[in-house]
């Protein structure tokens, strides 16, 4: 077992992490502050070939792998949650489903440009009816001819409002149960389609969260994505994926507020030492780090496993459980570290602290991770 | 066309400058970064490949190590490299340097319209003197403290940027140019960038292989080739803040005249 990066993966982090530092960390805290979408980010993230990491270059990707797309997520998080939360949505459940389940021209059509960042992806499973328990859908897609025709509504959809491109899942035979959901790919000016409310947030404020509305939504009949009745396990499949991509953004979250409370704790004086000089305060930082590199390594090991083709749906379910959980974690002791000022806006562990909680909730709840990973253990 | 890029790593001096006790730098405890003026050449480099898709060539001497950054070259999309590296070359100042690295260019190869960048100056020597030797021994037009780049057929025509003002120069090419910060802004790394990088092709250069030019003898590099003395090195004072006055009215035109009466300097 070797725990080396590759010399690639290395510079990949030199090169994530000069990008994170110069061009998202300085717009942080007015992304949050302001609820603005980083869009700027956005494009220059998709010249560097951040917008699709892990697709082949005949696609349009970088031509790198599913680790070098989580550390690029993780690196994004140390200093913004939002921004991560953008390529992770765009990468991980937009691009992803359409490259392991789309047909060679629906590949050709749509993944340069999601991979340029010139479009930006989205994935609308979530209903109001229809959250944990996705098999709930009440989303209707009826052939008609040479199109389908979609009816139905989708809840707090991430990217939502500046997205080009969904990945959308209708119930097209509602005898068959979850055999009768099947998956659409949707083009934002798709007649009948449009974006609904902005959600406002308790974290990750700058990332778009809408409400998608279909109205009799034309679909061209060749934009089924994947074969007819497959939608549930190609939604479940991509979650499997988009784990990855959430426990890279609780991983960096997380260590973005063990660095901060390092360089905080070894500035702040109180009763004539440094807070660093406390034990109570080097014991904290000491959990908080084990805790974050234990998340580092279910993450990476995830990530590698779906590189490999290998079964990976427990290892993502328990890196995104254990990353969301200890990234709460020590977001909230780091608040605790700073006092005062860290309740305050004028430092970033109460921004971290807020965007770590929704890591708990998205791409499948802690619930239903330990849910996910209980029955890989066949606890019936 | 192509464009070789002279760069150098450096010891990261805009954190904690670590000095051993013969004031010299301790270059193994800071760490290393590619020269910053040398990475403003790449990128006006990559601009012209952007441009015409011309060859970029980035050559570097130093320890093995400079491999790294001649990889990162690479990776913001530099073609080829070659590193200068060996024992016969320590110790080198910017006279023995630039002997060197002129003739690892001459084995490079210069065609008519070739262009050679450099950095400025280097942030570890700041003696701006390793780009002009380099132009001088390989009978080369020159242009220093290059802000601007336009592109002639056969000649370039470059913008100099001068503590009092600019200075607009043509030089027929190949030529040298030695390039500073205000060029422009360089690029990241790409993700494909990294991943190619290692497949790129890089070269070393090593006393064997650049021997047999005319500039390469035993007394013109390294320690016995170079002419410098270092009698003491310091860190020189820090200059006072300045003081800003507001404002172009006749109030602010007499406070600007007693301040400086007062200095003695009218």
């Amino acid at each position: 077992m070797d725990f080396t990066l590759s010399r690639e993966h290395e510079m990949l982090r030199r090169m994530y992490r000069e990008f994170a530092e110069t061009e998202v960390k300085p717009l942080a805290a007015e992304v949050d502050e302001e609820e603005r979408f980083p869009e700027e980010t956005v494009r220059k993230m998709g010249k560097l070939g951040m917008m699709g990491i892990y697709f082949p270059k005949e696609y349009g990707g970088a031509g790198a792998d599913v680790l070098a797309y989580a550390m690029c997520v993780e690196e994004l998080a140390k200093v913004c949650g939002t921004t991560a939360v953008v390529v992770s949505a765009h990468t991980s459940l937009c691009s992803a489903p359409i490259y392991e389940h789309g047909t060679e021209e629906q590949k050709r059509k749509y993944l340069p440009k999601l991979c340029s960042g010139e479009w930006l992806g989205a994935f609308g499973l979530t209903e109001p009816n229809a959250g944990t328990d996705a098999s709930g859908q009440q989303t209707t897609a009826v052939l008609d001819g040479d199109h389908w025709v979609i009816n139905g509504s989708k809840i707090f959809i991430t990217n939502a409002a500046y997205a080009d491109v969904f990945v959308i899942f209708a119930m097209t035979d509602r005898k068959q149960g979850t055999r009768g959901i099947s998956a659409f790919i949707i083009e934002r000016n798709f007649p009948g389609f449009s974006v609904g409310k902005h959600e406002k947030k308790m974290g990750i404020r700058g990332s778009s969260t809408c409400e998608l509305i279909m109205e009799d939504c034309i679909v061209p009949k060749e934009n089924l994505l994947g074969d007819l009745g497959f939608g549930f396990k190609i939604a479940l499949q991509t979650l499997d994926g988009g784990r990855i991509g959430i426990a890279a953004q609780a991983l960096g979250l997380g260590e973005g507020a063990v660095e901060e409370t390092i360089k905080y704790t070894k500035e702040r004086v109180q009763f004539g030492k440094r807070l660093s000089q406390f034990q109570n305060t080097q014991f904290q930082i000491a959990d908080m780090h084990t805790r974050m590199q234990a998340a580092q390594y279910l993450t990476y090991a995830a990530a590698c496993k779906k590189q490999a083709c290998q079964s990976y749906s427990i290892d993502a379910a328990m890196a995104k459980l254990f990353a969301a959980e200890a990234a709460s974690d020590v977001a909230r002791r780091a608040v605790q570290l700073f006092g005062g000022y860290g309740y305050t806006r004028d430092y970033p562990v109460e921004r971290m602290m807020r965007d770590a909680k929704i890591t708990e909730i998205y791409e499948g709840t802690s619930e239903a991770q330990r849910m996910v990973i209980a029955a890989n253990l066949q606890v019936k | 066309m192509k464009i070789i890029v002279c760069v150098k790593q450096v010891p990261d001096t805009t954190g904690k400058v670590a000095v051993n006790p013969d004031g010299t730098l301790n270059r193994a405890s800071m760490p290393a970064i590619i020269n910053p003026d040398d990475k403003n050449a790449v990128e006006a480099a990559l601009q012209i490949k952007d441009q015409t898709g011309c060859k970029i060539v980035v050559v570097s001497m130093g320890p093995p190590p400079a491999e790294s950054m001649l990889r990162e070259l690479l990776a913001m999309g530099a073609d080829e490299a070659v590193l200068v590296c060996g024992r016969e070359f320590g110790g080198s100042d910017t006279f023995a340097t630039s002997q060197i690295l002129a003739g690892a260019i001459n084995k490079i190869g210069l065609e008519n319209d070739d262009l050679v960048f450099c950095g400025r100056q280097a942030i570890d020597g700041d003696t701006a003197q390793v780009g002009p030797q380099i132009a001088e021994k390989l009978n080369l037009p020159q242009i220093s403290y290059v802000a601007d780049i336009q592109l002639g057929k056969g000649e370039v025509i470059c913008r100099r940027m001068l503590e009092d003002g600019y200075m607009t120069v043509r030089a027929k090419t190949p030529c040298l140019l030695t390039c500073i910060k205000e060029l422009n802004m360089p690029r990241y790394m790409s993700v494909a960038g990294v991943m190619d990088c290692y497949c790129k092709p890089l070269c070393v250069f090593n006393y064997d292989t650049l021997k047999d030019d005319p500039l390469i003898e035993p007394d013109t590099i390294g320690l016995k080739g170079s002419p410098t003395n270092i009698f003491k090195s310091f860190t020189p004072p820090q200059k006072g803040v300045g003081t800003m006055l507001e404002g172009a009215d006749r109030a602010a035109c007499a406070k600007l005249a007693d301040s400086l009466a007062e200095k003695h300097i009218v």
